[in-house]
């Protein structure tokens, strides 16, 4: 049996460019508007899976108790996160202890810092990796509306732009109580949440 | 610390090999034809006494009427330092020798003078861009850049 291939490999650098370009272009003209909350769009999708037990009740708590976060700094806010992450303020009391490196092992992205065109797919790659259920937390004001960079010509004006968010923490870096802020209202979100 | 060579010496030194390379000379920096620049690199990177072995950065500055290049060069050996600069004209295709033959160090910062100035480095080995991406319009950092 003759297994379709999902992918082609590219060795030719001019063509790695051009593919790269293409894939750029594409996503900045795909990404005119944001996208909305997820829970505004997500219900139509799943309505037919709805489920209203004390199961889910149970599901919840252990979702937003085990959110572990993936690694995605692209820049400055990565150093508030880490501190929220480290000793003193401690994120890990929320279960949440473990930054994991691939997205494959990830439910909670943590978009800490202004994303750029360049980057932009590889962003779209990860976050589409991730498996279901997956949240976005937008951090910091390059996150949300890409901040004092908005204008800029390489700068992805939001995240929501190409991926859904649930949660913003504005603040140029948010302070890791934000951030911790932040993330107990995605909890709430999480355990108010009735279809899974 | 690193000694910064008086500009007037080292013009005097490039003016005795090549006799129209130096345009002028001010307190900080020579300023050199753009068509002698690789011969002018050269002179100061093997010239005993000088040996410019290192290349610390190069930058360019939009002038409207020209782009301005601005090398940095310093010797490890000597451990002193004088800046170079050159002058290209034309808006639609201006050109500069490369210098990545004499230095490595060069070869991403042409690139990205390339990609956010628009000037083009002849002889670079891999002349595109690298901060951008291929088919991005126009050049950024230039001053009618909108």
């Amino acid at each position: 049996m003759e297994v379709a291939r999902v992918r082609e490999y590219i060795y030719s650098d001019t063509e790695l460019d051009r593919v790269e370009s293409e894939v750029i272009e594409e996503l900045k003209s795909s990404a005119v508007q944001p996208i909305a909350d997820p829970d505004e769009w997500l219900d139509e999708v799943v309505k037919r899976n709805i489920l209203t037990t004390t199961v889910d009740a149970v599901i919840n708590w252990g979702r937003r108790s085990s959110l572990w976060p993936l690694l995605c700094f692209p820049a400055c806010c990565a150093f508030e996160f880490i501190g929220a992450m480290s000793p003193r303020f401690d994120l890990a009391r929320y279960g949440m202890e473990i930054l994991r490196a691939s997205p494959r092992q990830a439910d909670l992205m943590i978009t800490a810092g202004t994303l750029t065109w360049k980057m932009a797919p590889n962003v779209r790659r990860i976050y589409d990796q991730m498996a279901e259920p997956k949240w976005v937390i937008a951090m910091g004001a390059c996150g949300i509306s890409g901040g004092i960079f908005r204008s800029s010509y390489n700068v992805v004006p939001g995240y929501n732009r190409i991926i859904p968010v649930d949660v913003y923490v504005p603040g140029c870096p948010p302070r890791p109580e934000a951030l911790i802020y932040g993330i107990r209202m995605l909890q709430d979100k999480i355990a108010n949440r009735r279809n899974i | 610390m690193t000694t910064t060579l008086s500009p007037g010496d080292v013009a005097k030194q490039i003016s005795q090999r090549y006799a129209d390379a130096v345009i002028e000379t001010t307190d900080t920096a020579v300023l050199i034809n753009s068509q002698f620049l690789l011969d002018v690199a050269a002179f100061l990177k093997d010239t005993p006494g000088l040996e410019f072995d290192y290349l610390t950065h190069i930058t360019a500055v939009d002038y409207f009427e020209y782009f301005e290049l601005i090398y940095q060069l310093t010797s490890i050996k000597h451990n002193h330092t004088v800046l170079l600069k050159t002058r290209c004209y034309g808006r639609e295709n201006p050109t500069v020798p490369s210098v990545v033959s004499l230095w490595q160090g060069a070869n991403h910062q042409e690139r990205e003078i390339y990609d956010l100035m628009g000037i083009s480095f002849e002889g670079h080995p891999n002349m595109k861009r690298i901060v951008l991406w291929d088919g991005f319009q126009g050049h950024p950092l230039r001053k009618d850049y909108l």
